[in-house]
């Protein structure tokens, strides 16, 4: 796989979970105050950090075999919850995600929370702002080192998590509003597929199978696996249709 | 204890999520895979089939 396919998968990831704690955030400082959420993004980030800084250098030891085969299991199972749900977005059978609307939500639930002052900070604005930032932190940190130890170059995948991370905070705070216009689910659906190719990928070479064309593959995998997603929701759009009275939104 | 429990939980949902069945699946596929692979067979291709078969299944589920 090319340096640029690292740099760019990383780098899509990344920015649709920062689009989603930049929203929270937003709502958190908007609600709560400032200083609170500001600290609380602060003390998320170092913890992130911190995973990471454990987690990378231990990776790197793993042979390259096994880490292949343990880190493409675990990607092809974690991509393939994204991709079910970006099918069952397209096709209509759950809500899209839209970044109005979860704003909205949590800026009425962080108005109405208690005030509780622990340690000069507001205590909900700073932990929204922690849990928004740490978990959605988390899992640019799973497709950063996943990505980057298979690949041999963590640094990489670092440096598109980390382009991502100044786009989306450059907008954001240039905007003070969340990232609407940012076409969420049609990205959510190109990292899950992404994510599924890689593990597919990853996870057959790992179990000691060889691809045909050696890692020109790859294309192979990724063009078989947008087949299946693009097949799936025609056949569940044309399944909601027929029995619309069962379908769900 | 509880928040042993409540690491475990975390890492569950965040890895495996919702339908535990395609975590499953995917484990027996590549563990399928792996047996076949150190036998000589040719097997790249049980994988794709295999993610084929269980997104269409796990897809059904909450279709149907």
């Amino acid at each position: 796989m090319s340096a640029g396919f690292l740099v760019a998968s990383a780098f899509l990831a990344s920015a649709v979970e920062f689009v989603e704690a930049l929203t929270i955030v937003l709502a958190a400082g908007l609600a709560r105050g400032w200083r609170s959420s500001l600290t609380g993004v602060a003390a998320a980030t170092v913890a992130l950090v911190a995973v990471v800084a454990a987690l990378g250098p231990a990776l790197t030891v793993v042979p390259l075999s096994a880490l292949r085969l343990v880190v493409g299991g675990v990607l092809l199972v974690f991509g393939l919850q994204w991709l079910r749900k970006a099918i069952l977005r397209a096709s209509g059978y759950k809500a899209l995600h839209d970044e109005e609307e979860t704003f909205a939500q949590e800026l009425a639930e962080a108005r109405s929370a208690e005030h509780v002052e622990r340690a000069g900070l507001d205590w909900y604005g700073f932990t929204l702002a922690f849990k928004g930032v740490f978990l959605e932190g988390m899992e640019v940190a799973f497709i950063v080192l996943t990505f980057g130890s298979t690949q041999g170059s963590i640094p990489l995948a670092a440096v598109g998590a980390g382009a991502a991370l100044v786009l989306v905070a450059g907008v954001g705070i240039a905007v003070r509003a969340p990232l609407a216009r940012v076409p969420e689910n049609t990205m959510k659906f190109a990292v899950g597929v992404m994510l599924t190719t890689f593990g597919i990928f990853w996870a057959t070479e790992g179990a000691g199978a060889d691809w045909p064309g050696g890692d020109a593959a790859l294309l192979g995998v990724l063009a078989f696996v947008i087949a299946l997603s693009m097949l799936f929701v025609r056949l569940l759009r044309r399944q909601r249709r027929l029995t619309p009275a069962l379908a769900e939104a | 204890m509880s928040r042993v429990r409540a690491f475990g939980h975390f890492w569950w949902d965040f890895i495996v999520g919702d339908d535990w069945i395609v975590a499953a699946c995917v484990a027996a596929a590549i563990g399928l895979t792996a047996a076949l692979a150190h036998s000589s067979v040719t097997v790249w291709w049980l994988l794709p089939v295999a993610v084929a078969a269980v997104l269409w299944l796990s897809l059904r589920r909450v279709a149907r």
